[in-house]
């Protein structure tokens, strides 16, 4: 395990897997869109504005994602060192704060026509501009502090403190009275989006994945590629 | 694996934890009457201090049938299904805006029953479906 991420011919395997998603990541996408766009019904209580939710509730639950990811691999690195973990969450992070900022934004655009405002300091939504601003403390202090051991140690803290944050996200709309809507979608119980929304949903998540992991790998590459020209005898 | 290292660093991790824990359970604790966008009628009956001249946010259903529209105002019930709270808006609402679905009124409490709102936010609720499907609902209601 350890030999195939130290080893150089990791290159090799990014090279593949890139390849590989390139080229079915583009007709997933066309398919995807043009379920969301145009084989998905109308809702018939918002109408056509129900469409933003495709873009709005994947981005949202990748933010999640990310961030949950980065701070269980903080734990693991403030706990046993492993330089490779590093890079791996330097990797995820300004996917993280893609996303956020997407779920944030498409939210914004929705709450215009739907509530009658553009913003609303309810839990959710200011829970999750908090998540923003994690991740800008995460990335902002590898782009800021010199010292590489020193950075890694604050970048640790910050994700696992704001790791306290996204059970907080996820329940805000239950445990307090908030503008925004609780979840359709339950992984227990049953859901509360009708089928020929949920496909289009999950479509749109899955290619939203494989965007995140294009990205990643090419993300990554370059990190190992700094490290390496930095310092041979880490890798 | 397990240095003495190792576990020093996750009993250290682990008393960070609980730490941050307790200190963000406290300061949602302390916060907690403004983390809640907006109050119900129930919280309205209820509260011994009201507070008059400033401005609240309150939530609930709009009332079946108490929905009336004229010229100059706009009249309608707030319900939690065990309160109710009169409100008077004049002003454009959202398209959301009806009658048993979610509202957010904010403006200020004249008295126990009755409030002037100068802005409506409707709410959304989590049902999602399409027209066809919520016309058969409602024909299988009827």
């Amino acid at each position: 395990m350890l030999k195939f991420f130290t080893n150089s011919n990791i290159f090799f395997w990014i090279e593949k897997l890139t390849n590989f998603i390139n080229s079915i990541f583009f007709v997933l996408l066309l398919v995807a869109i043009s379920f969301a766009i145009i084989f998905s019904p109308p809702d018939y209580l918002q109408g056509d504005s129900v469409r933003i939710m495709y873009v709005h509730v994947p981005a949202a639950w990748i933010g999640l994602a990310s961030f949950t990811l980065i701070a269980l691999i903080s734990i693991l690195n403030f706990i046993f060192k492993i330089k490779n973990l590093m890079l791996v969450s330097k990797s995820i992070a300004p996917i993280g704060l893609m996303f956020t900022c997407l779920a944030i934004v498409t939210g914004s655009l929705w709450g215009q026509p739907t509530w009658g405002t553009f913003w609303a300091w309810d839990a959710r939504i200011t829970s999750m501009l908090v998540l923003a601003i994690f991740y800008l403390l995460f990335i902002f202090v590898h782009k800021f502090i010199s010292g590489e051991e020193k950075a890694n140690k604050i970048s640790n803290m910050i994700a696992i403190i704001g790791f306290i944050n996204i059970p907080i996200i996820k329940y805000s709309v239950e445990w307090w009275n908030t503008l925004h809507q609780p979840a359709s979608v339950k992984i227990l119980g049953s859901n509360t989006i009708h089928s020929s929304m949920l496909v289009p949903l999950l479509l749109m998540f899955f290619v939203l994945i494989l965007y995140c992991a294009l990205i990643f790998l090419m993300k990554y590459k370059t990190e190992i590629i700094r490290i390496k020209k930095k310092n041979l005898k880490r890798l | 694996m397990l240095t003495l290292k190792v576990k020093k660093r996750a009993s250290l991790l682990t008393l960070i934890l609980i730490l941050t824990v307790f200190a963000v359970f406290l300061i949602l604790k302390s916060l907690s009457d403004n983390i809640l966008y907006f109050k119900s009628p129930t919280d309205i009956k209820t509260s011994e201090d009201l507070i008059f001249n400033k401005k609240i946010r309150v939530g609930g259903m709009v009332k079946k049938n108490s929905l009336k529209i004229n010229s100059e105002e706009i009249k309608f019930v707030i319900t939690d299904f065990k309160n109710e709270l009169n409100v008077s808006y004049s002003g454009t609402v959202p398209n959301l805006f009806t009658e048993e679905k979610g509202v957010v009124a904010e403006g200020k409490l004249q008295d126990k029953k009755f409030f002037v709102a100068d802005r409506i936010l409707a709410k959304h609720d989590e049902n999602y479906m399409p027209p066809e499907l919520k016309e058969i609902i409602k024909e299988d209601a009827k």
